[in-house]
């Protein structure tokens, strides 16, 4: 029996239905008939879907396209005019966007089917997407524990082999630690180099949209089918995306950052070892390696942790009970209608984050919290504009820890912070990060490591992540011996 | 820094929020185990670190000109818990002054 679709690459099914071997509904079925049918009920990857919508929008598909036929899954805080969008909040159930998020618009345009919305931490707060008003999505690889966050639907869903390609947003890590946890690439690009609008804003100068998929090629395929300017995005990059196409041309004369200070402490030794065999691999490839010193990611937490919330808490403003989403029936005027449809409708995580950044922009602290951060966030930004004078990418941990439990941080935010320690600078810099899977412990779960690039540098990252993948041990699909086993699955 | 009951109460009324007695300590607490940690900030050599917004030097947000997309106001209403011909409704905003 020949390889089964929901198992192809992005690259192979687009190349097959342009050259009408196949339908995109064939492509589209094969990961909801297959994996799905067994791991959806526990995994609980995707939160808005139907399959007359699926067909609709599979059979409304272009059979030409760098993605033609390619099922996708986005996170549901990306604008879909055929699925609701809600961030998963109760504040916004049942709200439907008038108008297609631009990324969601070019992957139709490059011939993608989008199959749903993926579940998420409520409003992208989060590192474990436990937050959910949905209930949380599990990790494909070991279902006690959790997929990341905030974007891990997205994640889980490209993991056990539902879609090869999913959307994310990445605030300050909400691609590259799920991606790292569900043993899948993720890539944060360059700081408005895929288009906001459509977006719903959590932390305006730090969001950025992002992409999971299980090869690096297929990572390197959407982000061309997604850069470019967009007149619609006030902060889009007007000069031309980096070209990514030779993702397959080696490392040899590109020089790696080794910042091996940051890995000193508090970092699981499975991900040590994964970094020293993902520098060995780049050595074996061609590349140098360049020890240094880095800024302890603790300082890029404090700083994101203030201008984050202080950013979420204008944001938010908006969820009042008036546009969109849920009002309070007990309002008796304006005033209460505001107080009483948001502390309904936002969960715990999200009154949390408007409070501390209602608190750091209040009379009196602005200076003291807010203005030192947006000072650091300077400072940041030139430690990593140094350390790209000496290198071409940065070699360091997606994550401090493997996958944790379901529940083990929930009540504890900081400590759920700092599992974004290796990820947040990237977003206060503006510059672009890959998390990139390195094979999996014995005891079955996946490690993986990030290389961060300066601006536009999403090239290089492509490039080292293929010669990782190339030279590696990558083990992709954690379900596919047990999908295998019943294929072809159950309708 | 330390938050307790009653800066959490203040600062829910600045954003629109109610939090429940029961909750408020809870969440003192944890906010202040936040504020703790960004503390830390100040072990930073910020010498010279004038504060960034967030657009990198290369390049600047364009100019915020309006009407580049608009929404008809039916469309724009559409997904309101309560509108009226492509007004949003909401309850009373100005108190019936007997004269």
């Amino acid at each position: 029996m020949s390889r089964p679709l929901w198992k192809e690459s992005a690259a192979a099914i687009s190349a097959r239905v342009r050259a009408g071997e196949i339908t995109a509904v064939e492509a589209m079925d094969a990961g909801w008939d297959g994996p799905a049918s067994l791991w959806e009920h526990d995994v609980h990857a995707v939160v808005h879907t139907d399959r007359e919508a699926r067909h609709a929008a599979a059979e409304a598909a272009p059979a030409r396209g760098l993605l033609a036929g390619v099922p996708v899954l986005v996170k549901d805080n990306l604008c879909t005019v055929d699925y609701p969008t809600t961030c998963c909040s109760r504040i916004l159930a049942g709200y439907h966007a008038p108008y297609d998020a631009t990324v969601v618009r070019r992957l139709r345009e490059a011939g993608a089917v989008i199959v749903g919305k993926g579940n998420m931490d409520e409003f992208a707060m989060g590192s474990s997407t436990e937050f959910s008003c949905y209930g949380p999505t599990r990790n494909p690889w070991d279902l006690s524990r959790v997929p990341g966050g905030s974007s891990g639907g997205p994640a889980a869903a490209v993991a056990y082999g539902l879609v090869p390609v999913a959307l994310g947003s990445d605030t300050g890590g909400s691609v590259r630690q799920p991606a790292a946890f569900c043993g899948v690439y993720g890539l944060k690009p360059t700081y408005g180099r895929l288009s906001r609008y459509g977006l719903v804003a959590f932390g305006s100068s730090l969001d950025q949209v992002g992409i999971f998929a299980r090869h690096a090629g297929d990572v390197a395929t959407t982000f061309a089918a997604l850069a470019g300017w967009d007149e619609y995005d006030a902060t889009s990059r007007p000069a031309p995306a980096p070209d990514v196409s030779n993702w397959d041309a080696g490392v040899t004369g590109l020089r790696f950052g080794w910042p091996a200070n940051l890995w000193a402490n508090g970092v699981d030794g499975a991900i040590v070892d994964a970094l020293e065999r993902s520098a060995n691999a780049l050595e074996r490839a061609g590349g140098t390696r360049v020890p240094m010193e880095f800024l302890p990611g603790e300082y890029a937490v404090a700083a994101y942790y203030l201008v984050a919330t202080a950013e979420a808490s204008s944001n938010l403003a908006r969820f009042d009970g008036v546009r969109y989403g849920l009002r309070s029936s007990d309002a008796t005027d304006v005033r209460s209608l505001y107080v009483r449809s948001r502390s309904e409708g936002f969960g715990p995580e999200v009154r949390r984050r408007i409070l501390l950044g209602t608190y750091a922009l209040s009379s009196g602290y602005y200076d003291a919290y807010y203005l030192q951060a947006q000072r650091a966030r300077t400072r940041i930004r030139r430690e990593y504009a140094r350390a790209f004078e000496s290198c071409d990418f940065l070699l360091l941990p997606a994550a401090p820890t493997l996958p944790f439990r379901v529940g083990e941080k929930v009540d504890d935010p900081l400590a759920m912070y700092l599992s974004d320690v290796f990820t947040i600078g990237a977003n206060l810099a503006g510059t672009p990060g890959l998390s990139v899977p390195v094979g999996v412990t014995p005891e079955g779960l996946p490690t993986a490591v990030q290389l961060l690039g300066p601006q536009d540098g999403e090239g290089a990252l492509l490039r080292a992540a293929r010669a990782i993948e190339v030279n590696g041990d990558v083990a992709r699909l954690p379900r596919e011996h047990e999908v295998e086993a019943s294929w072809p699955g159950k309708r | 820094m330390r938050i307790d009951r009653d800066e959490v109460r203040r600062i829910a009324e600045l954003a629109r929020l109610e939090i429940a007695d029961d909750d408020a300590a809870a969440v003192a607490g944890q906010l202040s185990g936040v504020l703790d940690f960004v503390a830390t900030l100040q072990q930073l050599d910020l010498d010279g670190c004038e504060p960034s917004t967030f657009a990198p030097a290369d390049a600047p947000p364009r100019e915020d000109v309006p009407g580049v997309r608009g929404l008809d106001p039916f469309a724009a209403t559409a997904a309101a818990p309560e509108s009226d011909e492509g007004y949003f409704v909401v309850p009373p905003v100005v108190e019936n002054v007997n004269p």
